[in-house]
């Protein structure tokens, strides 16, 4: 249990290894894990912040769901009612042509059926004349007589 | 057991066990064994963390690196709660000093006999008489390993002291201190001055004391139980496995300790 020169060189190893230590040991070690400290820290904070902004979005998203929603209801809506009022107003319209085409026919009819009077009276007449110039066998003056024709046409 | 040659008895193998190999006379012996195990045990220490220090990454660590970056911060931790201070020696020394400490009393836990009977071997293959082989494994069993350490410790804290209060304030907390009338700074100074030396003797006297206890517990049981000896070791291991990173652990702490005391204004 002397003390020796023992002590001397056991001191010389600790100064060292200490110095060693200090110079090529501690620092890179003691950076890496306080940069990874760091980076953790960081990666944290941003997985938080990205939490936020992914909430946000989402209320966004909710919102904006929300408002598309309400607008395709009013848009088809909208086309509901335009689709029946076009119904409506084609339907107006078909009645209306229908009519028209209707009442045109009944004119046509008419006139057609008055020229065919007409025609009709014509030869009648010159069938009457006819008939009354063989019944009177005789001429007659036709034009001495056509008022008489005439008053006969148109009784008929 | 130990020993070939001569009368072997309990009191000879346990003279024999605590007995270091030494060159030289007097002052200038060196206990060889106390050296070369401390060396190498030391640059097992800067050389494995100086494998991590290397390839420190700050992305995801290797296995090793884990280990090493575990015992940095815990030592870093206990630095930063205890020394308020600034400074870049503090943490690699208390880093230096638990990891060779431990590392030197883990020594304690290879069985007693196992290299000192392989010196003996190889010390007769040699030509000596293996009688006078010795080798004493545990550096921290030998009070000049200790002492060093608590001499750099001590050196230190009066660095530290004139560094941060000046020669004139170091001197002033040695006398003015706790009695402050000038009639009684001869006593202050008796005082603090005790005071300051224990210090590093209890530092080394600790230290030392624990694992001599333990080392000449295990060389008891090996020398006196017999077959006995198998379970005891083991028990006695198992209660010195806590023993061992206490003592490295309560070094490195009082070195703080007195390091921040020496590096404080009162």
């Amino acid at each position: 249990m002397n003390i020796n020169a023992t002590l001397l060189g056991e001191l010389i190893a600790f100064i060292f290894f200490v110095w060693f230590c200090m110079k090529y040991v501690w620092p890179p070690i003691i950076g890496a894990i306080e940069e990874r400290q760091k980076k953790i820290a960081d990666g944290l904070a941003a997985s938080e912040e990205g939490e936020k902004a992914l909430e946000l979005a989402q209320a966004d998203a909710d919102v904006q769901l929300k408002e598309a929603k309400a607008q395709a209801a009013d848009i088809i809506e909208q086309a509901k009612k335009r689709g029946s009022t076009i119904v409506d107003e084609e339907t107006q319209r078909g009645h209306s042509e229908r009519e028209k085409i209707i009442a045109q026919g009944y004119s046509e009819i008419e006139a057609e059926r008055n020229r065919t009077k007409e025609e009709l009276r014509k030869q009648v007449a010159a069938l009457a004349i006819a008939g009354a110039e063989k019944i009177l066998d005789r001429e007659i003056d036709a034009a001495a007589q056509s008022d008489i024709v005439e008053k006969l046409v148109a009784e008929l | 057991m130990a020993g070939s040659s001569g009368e072997l008895t309990i009191s000879s193998y346990i003279q024999h066990h605590l007995t270091n190999a030494s060159v030289g006379e007097g002052f200038w012996t060196f206990h060889i064994d106390t050296l070369a195990w401390s060396i190498v045990l030391g640059f097992v220490f800067i050389l494995s963390f100086r494998a991590v220090a290397k390839k420190a990454t700050v992305g995801v660590p290797s296995k090793w690196q884990a280990c090493v970056e575990l015992v940095v911060e815990f030592v870093n931790d206990t630095v930063k709660g205890t020394y308020h201070g600034k400074s870049p020696l503090i943490a690699p020394l208390a880093l230096t000093i638990f990891v060779w400490v431990l590392l030197m009393n883990l020594m304690d836990l290879i069985p007693v006999d196992f290299l000192p009977s392989f010196a003996q071997f190889v010390g007769g293959q040699l030509g000596h008489d293996p009688a006078h082989v010795y080798m004493k494994v545990v550096p921290t069993t030998d009070l000049n390993m200790t002492l060093a350490l608590s001499l750099g410790v001590f050196i230190l804290m009066i660095y530290y002291s004139i560094k941060i209060k000046g020669a004139g304030g170091f001197l002033k907390e040695l006398y003015a201190h706790p009695f402050n009338t000038p009639w009684l700074y001869w006593f202050n100074f008796i005082l603090e001055v005790v005071a300051l030396l224990a210090k590093p003797l209890s530092l080394a006297l600790r230290l030392f004391g624990n694992l001599y206890a333990g080392e000449l517990i295990f060389i008891l049981i090996a020398g006196t139980m017999g077959l006995w000896q198998l379970p005891l070791h083991f028990i006695w291991a198992a209660f010195h496995l806590l023993v061992i990173p206490l003592q490295a652990f309560i070094f490195m702490m009082l070195t703080i300790v007195y390091l921040s005391l020496a590096s404080e204004k009162h």
